[in-house]
């Protein structure tokens, strides 16, 4: 069931509940392998709360969780709130260390947050007392110290052309609209050149109408620079568009991987004509399906 | 249609600016207090040593209309007093702000000072600045540099507490940030952690020179010699309430003034962050 050349698979035998039957095509080396992440977070059981009887038990986030991407893969990971995405995401970048298991970048273990991880912040934090040229400048100051002044602002330019935002060098965060704000972060992540870019939920303040058009210009950004990307999102529609392959995840607590689906459709994508593919209400239907069955079930146990 | 129907019936209140009518009441409630004033002293219901609100406009005037003329030691304008007191709050405060914004940006940067020194600005936080003024006498044996030294311990705690707050609260994803940059703990502190931290910062400044302000006038009276204390003291003992009156109004211009500084520098470091 597994090949070690596929592509993406779940490796892990607790939980590779199946994948994908696809793409076993091309060799392409794993860039970023999870392995048995588990992630525990400690409840109160000291003296104190003993005595006071305030104990809780420990939470398990994630269960042993393993998931192997290759390069240049787009990954959309799915699944109903509370089930520890951004969490996953969190050990992903290295802000946060799991209980147990190793996150692998080209085959080495990592367990700190590094440039070659950028990430998009759902909130976008942003510095507002930088200019929207000196969050990119501030970003790519950090990551390239010794690069020369002149190539430096060069490198800011051409990242805030790229997001469209020529013009608003000078603003403040607090001048821009929402859209816009994600569009300063979008440019920050991508112009420190990360081999991975993550996203955690990188819409999901926006309306609709905005998000629409950020998902547009990200698979525009995307189809010009293929990098690997894992994005959380919590929209069938915004997976399907930008992902080569969707993970979703059953609900927490203890989280794993449900099912892994791919997205065939060619590139480049556009939104208007996608639901015209074969096969688009299929895979949106299996998605619909095992979020609202999970969804369900979340919303059962909170009663 | 119907707007315009319903605006009409409001009537003329409702048309006048907000802003027109607050400047109206509060002109009229002066009004008020002037006339009770006036009319208290003319029946002689108080004190009567008490002016009248005419005399002590014309005494105002006569001091405001020329603040800096000097007759001698003891006799100065108005606008020297307030100028030494000035100098005074802003040299103290300066050297408790040169004190406090380091000493709460270290601890409000390491948890374990923060812990171990926050009994010590909780004991002393709630004194009275003024209990320092013996010890400023006893260890500086000089009225002015004892009038420096309650300056400067008024103004620490505030700036102290404020600073460390602001350093301590960092909005995460700040930090976030420069971590997944790699930025070194230096470049972090001076390039995340204290522009983040300067609303807070300046709030604490704003605080801290309000009260010093506050607390001159009583360091003056006690230590004397000069400043605008010193002449409300030298003119209650000359039994001249227009001059008191003048003094309070003048210290209060001030103090308002100062407020509205750190109000403009706090609003100019936030970059549309709450106040």
């Amino acid at each position: 069931m597994i090949s070690s050349n596929s592509i993406f698979n779940s490796l892990d035998s607790i939980n590779s509940l199946v994948d994908s039957g696809g793409s076993n095509s091309a060799y392409q080396p794993v860039q970023l392998a999870l392995k048995q992440i588990s992630m525990v977070y400690q409840g109160r059981r000291g003296l104190l709360d003993r005595l006071t009887g305030r104990t809780s038990k420990d939470y398990v986030a994630i269960a042993d969780l393993s998931l192997e991407i290759t390069a240049n893969t787009f990954v959309s990971i799915i699944g109903p709130s509370g089930c520890g995405k951004s969490t996953l995401l969190n050990i992903i970048a290295g802000l946060i260390e799991p209980t147990s298991g190793s996150v692998l970048i080209n085959g080495k273990e990592v367990h700190s947050p590094a440039p070659d991880r950028g990430i998009i912040f759902q909130n976008y934090a942003l510095m507002p007392w930088m200019t929207v040229y000196e969050n990119i400048r501030f970003a790519v100051e950090t990551v390239f110290p010794k690069m020369p002044l002149g190539e430096q602002r060069q490198v800011v330019h051409q990242f805030i052309d790229l997001v469209g935002l020529r013009g608003a060098e000078k603003k403040h965060p607090h001048e821009l609209s929402g859209g816009m704000k994600q569009r300063v972060g979008i440019a920050r992540a991508l112009a420190i050149n990360p081999e991975i870019l993550l996203m955690d939920e990188p819409f999901g303040a926006l309306d609709a109408l905005t998000r629409g058009f950020l998902q547009d210009e990200i698979e525009r950004i995307w189809e010009q620079q293929r990098k690997t990307v894992v994005l959380i999102t919590h929209s069938i529609e915004e997976a399907i568009l930008l992902s080569d392959r969707i993970v979703m995840m059953t609900k927490g607590p203890a989280a794993k991987i449900a099912q892994i689906l791919d997205v065939p459709f060619p590139r480049p994508r556009q939104r208007e004509t996608l639901d015209q593919m074969r096969g688009y209400h299929q895979l949106k239907a299996e998605m619909e399906q095992h979020l609202s069955r999970e969804t369900r079930a979340v919303e059962e146990a909170r009663i | 249609m119907t707007i315009q129907a319903t605006t009409s019936k409001k009537g003329i209140l409702a048309k006048i600016d907000k802003n027109l009518l607050a400047t109206i009441l509060s002109l009229l409630l002066l009004a008020l207090i002037f006339s009770i004033w006036e009319l208290g002293v003319n029946n002689q219901i108080f004190s009567p040593l008490m002016p009248s609100a005419t005399q002590t406009a014309q005494d105002f005037w006569k001091w405001v209309s020329n603040p800096f003329y000097e007759n001698g030691n003891n006799d100065k304008g108005i606008g020297w007093h307030l100028l030494v007191s000035l100098r005074r709050v802003l040299i103290g405060f300066s050297i408790g702000a040169a004190i406090a914004i380091p000493l709460g940006i270290v601890i409000g940067l390491s948890e374990v000072l923060s812990k171990a020194i926050d009994p010590y600005i909780q004991l002393l936080k709630p004194v009275s600045p003024l209990a320092w003024l013996p010890i400023g006498l006893g260890l500086l044996k000089d009225s002015e540099s004892t009038a420096l030294f309650v300056i400067a311990i008024t103004s620490l705690f505030p700036t102290l507490i404020n600073t460390k707050f602001g350093v301590a609260n960092v909005d995460r994803t700040y930090l976030d940030v420069a971590r997944s940059l790699g930025a070194s703990r230096w470049r972090t502190i001076q390039k995340i952690i204290l522009p983040a931290a300067a609303p807070s910062i300046v709030a604490g400044l704003r605080i801290s020179i309000g009260i010093a302000w506050l607390v001159i006038v009583a360091a003056e009276i006690l230590v004397g010699g000069t400043g605008v204390g010193y002449f409300i003291w030298n003119e209650w003992n000359n039994l001249s309430i227009t001059s008191i009156i003048t003094a309070i109004i003048l210290v209060g211009m001030v103090g308002l003034i100062l407020d509205r500084l750190f109000g403009l520098l706090q609003y100019w470091v936030s970059f549309g962050r709450q106040v």
